[in-house]
């Protein structure tokens, strides 16, 4: 009794003081996403020694950040999952990608090396949907002809917290899988059929890294830190490729955001020889009409900061930045759409 | 000292205890307060989740975001079942310990076995988590698990407990982890009570050529019943809301399994994990409306328990 209800008071508790803490806190403020934390952590830092302007993040996850945008009780939300150009428009709301990452599946088998097992999106959907259940399994043999596979169970790790990673994950799967659309769908937190769960992507890493013969998928970043076994995957050219800025760069390039509305843009199983199959970039949500219109154009001018100054750090913490092509649409989006009180373009 | 002076002391006097006593019951009341304000924003926080699924909620062992499908089945079985583990194994340790510390244990090696004891409690809670994943987890799995999956597994009744494959985490070895939890509270309460009882009556069992066991089962247990059930309660309340040592061993995940090696869930670390980034009402009031059948859960069981200490004492009174 005591811990649960002592943890939904303190979440009440926080979220009503962060709501009152950056109503009153100088500078730009914005909630959300925990996966992009540490570079907009790291692109906060580096801004406000060059321009002397703080940015003060809270990564409170995907739907926190959703919901306190909507509540204008920050100047930009965080989201991992892109909301559909319908809720934006119901909301008043834009996006716009900020930075990219990948996800991966890693595996734990004793004798398989880093990027030795091929897998297909049709393979990794089984598994995770528990219809094949041996590492042996003919599936599998047809697409590692000469590997070593045991005759052992397939122990499936996912994530047990709601996640902008799984939604990515999941999103790649109903692409390449009818039955795992029908069967389990996308989402931040979806109903596994299999396997066990661990909280965030260290979670899914430890797991694996601890249970003999698992399979789990965690950001690029986690499983390149962990020095995690991860697998190659067949991409929608019926390439084999390897996880790596490379190919995540490959994905964003191939995508076509000039046709997108709300660039509601998923870059998984994008086309390209080169293009990793489950790739994501995480987004940034703001009003499009702005009472205040001073903190949104200091907030605009921080992210195209990050834009042309935030390539290498991002690089440097394993996240891909957005390709040139694309922050210019970015820029043309800002000034197309996000207006002050008056109708006029904030972004020149 | 005249009559009058001391008056005006007296009506002082007075006055202080008046306020003193309000002071006191301000106290009292505040945490009455604070209880019904707790269950009335739980009970507010859960309307949208029982308007749309009612009592199939606690049947159901769905549990589907996507499909905004929700159930607390497998939530309070889990709850239920980590917490029994965690009882079946902390009693008789605990009995063990406090029977040693207050009988067969000699003197010097007393105190220093009985502040390891108190440490023990006062571990934090994520620390047990850790351990229990890094360290007990893979021992378990490689050394203890592959035994019992062979050993008892195949057994007809009891067999489906112990079959599934040797991950190291799950049911068991969160059950494992609560035991070693509530051990400290359990023992150092079963102490304490076992201390207080009168030297008289024990020698006088030992004159009558009495076992240490049979002073223990025959008078020292008696006498201190309603104190030993005491402090497994104290034990059972612990094990019940855990959160974060369960959270890391448990596997999180909403799945009905005969098997205790297998992953499943509590009540407390579906909270845990999932509360952060709930997306939508519904999600959100599920969650809330598992808050609140924890607490139900935790109240039901130490009502019981109360009960039980009432009957027992009443029936003692009617046979001596």
């Amino acid at each position: 009794m005591n811990k649960s209800t002592l943890l939904f008071c303190s979440i009440s508790l926080v979220t009503s003081l962060l709501a009152a803490s950056n109503a009153f806190a100088a500078g730009i403020t914005g909630a959300g996403a925990t996966f992009p934390y540490p570079i907009y952590a790291k692109w906060a830092d580096t801004y406000k020694t060059q321009t002397g302007i703080s940015v003060n993040y809270q990564s409170i996850g995907s739907g926190g950040g959703i919901k306190q945008i909507i509540a204008k009780t920050v100047n930009f939300g965080a989201s991992d999952m892109p909301l559909k150009p319908e809720t934006l428009e119901e909301n008043g709301l834009m996006q716009f990608p900020a930075v990219m990452g990948g996800v991966v599946p890693v595996i734990n088998i004793p004798g398989v090396a880093v990027g030795q097992l091929k897998l297909d999106g049709k393979v990794l959907a089984d598994i995770f949907l528990g219809k094949i259940t041996k590492w042996n399994d003919p599936a599998l043999r047809a697409l590692n002809p000469g590997a070593k596979l045991p005759n052992k169970t397939i122990i499936v790790v996912h994530r047990s917290d709601g996640s902008g990673t799984t939604f990515i994950f999941t999103n790649y799967l109903s692409k390449v899988s009818p039955e795992w659309k029908s069967a389990v769908g996308e989402g931040t937190a979806v109903s596994w059929k299999t396997g066990t769960g661990g909280k965030g992507n260290e979670g899914v890493a430890s797991y694996v890294q601890r249970i003999k013969n698992s399979i789990g998928y965690v950001e690029y970043a986690y499983a390149l830190q962990n020095k995690m076994t991860y697998a190659q995957l067949k991409n929608n050219d019926g390439q084999f490729v390897k996880p790596n800025d490379a190919s995540f760069k490959a994905a964003a390039t191939n995508a076509d955001w000039e046709k997108t509305p709300g660039f509601y843009e998923l870059l998984t199983n994008e086309p390209g020889k080169e293009s990793w199959p489950i790739t994501g970039a995480t987004f940034i949500l703001m009003h499009k009409e702005q009472d205040k219109s001073e903190r949104a154009k200091e907030a605009l001018k921080f992210f195209d900061w990050a834009y042309s100054n935030g390539g290498e750090m991002a690089e440097a913490l394993d996240y891909v930045p957005m390709p040139e092509k694309v922050q210019q649409l970015v820029r043309a989006a800002w000034k197309a759409q996000i207006k002050d009180n008056k109708g006029k373009a904030i972004w020149k | 000292m005249p009559t009058f002076l001391r008056e005006v002391h007296m009506k002082r006097h007075n006055l202080l205890d008046i306020l003193f006593r309000n002071i006191t019951r301000l106290s009292a009341f505040a945490v009455l307060l604070l209880l019904v304000a707790i269950i009335v924003s739980l009970v507010i926080g859960s309307i949208p989740s029982i308007k749309s699924f009612g009592f199939k909620f606690l049947t159901s062992a769905e549990w589907n975001p996507v499909m905004e499908e929700f159930g607390a089945l497998i939530p309070i079985i889990g709850t239920l079942a980590t917490s029994a583990i965690a009882l079946l194994i902390a009693i008789p340790v605990s009995f063990g310990i406090a029977l040693f510390l207050t009988e067969l244990s000699p003197r010097w090696l007393r105190r220093p076995l009985g502040i390891a004891i108190e440490l023990l409690a006062g571990i934090p809670s994520i620390i047990y988590g850790m351990w229990g994943l890094f360290v007990f987890a893979p021992l378990f799995a490689d050394h203890v698990q592959p035994w019992l999956i062979e050993e008892l597994g195949p057994l007809p009744i009891f067999g489906p407990l112990f079959q599934g494959i040797p991950m190291g985490i799950g049911m068991l070895t969160a059950g494992i982890i609560l035991a070693i939890m509530v051990i400290p509270f359990i023992a150092s309460v079963m102490r304490d009570v076992f201390e207080v009882v009168p030297t008289l009556l024990k020698e006088s069992a030992y004159g009558l050529g009495a076992t240490t066991w049979e002073v223990m089962w025959h008078v020292v247990l008696p006498y201190t019943k309603i104190g030993v059930a005491g402090g497994i309660m104290l034990g059972l309340g612990r094990a019940l809301g855990e959160t974060m040592a369960v959270t890391f061993v448990i596997g999180n995940a909403h799945e009905l399994s005969a098997s205790l090696l297998m992953p499943g869930n509590s009540i407390s670390s579906a909270l845990a994990n999932e509360f952060n980034e709930a997306v939508g009402e519904l999600y959100t009031s599920a969650l809330i409306e598992l808050g609140l059948i924890l607490f139900l859960i935790t109240f039901i069981v130490l009502s019981l328990a109360r009960y039980m200490l009432y009957m027992l004492t009443k029936r003692e009174g009617s046979t001596t």
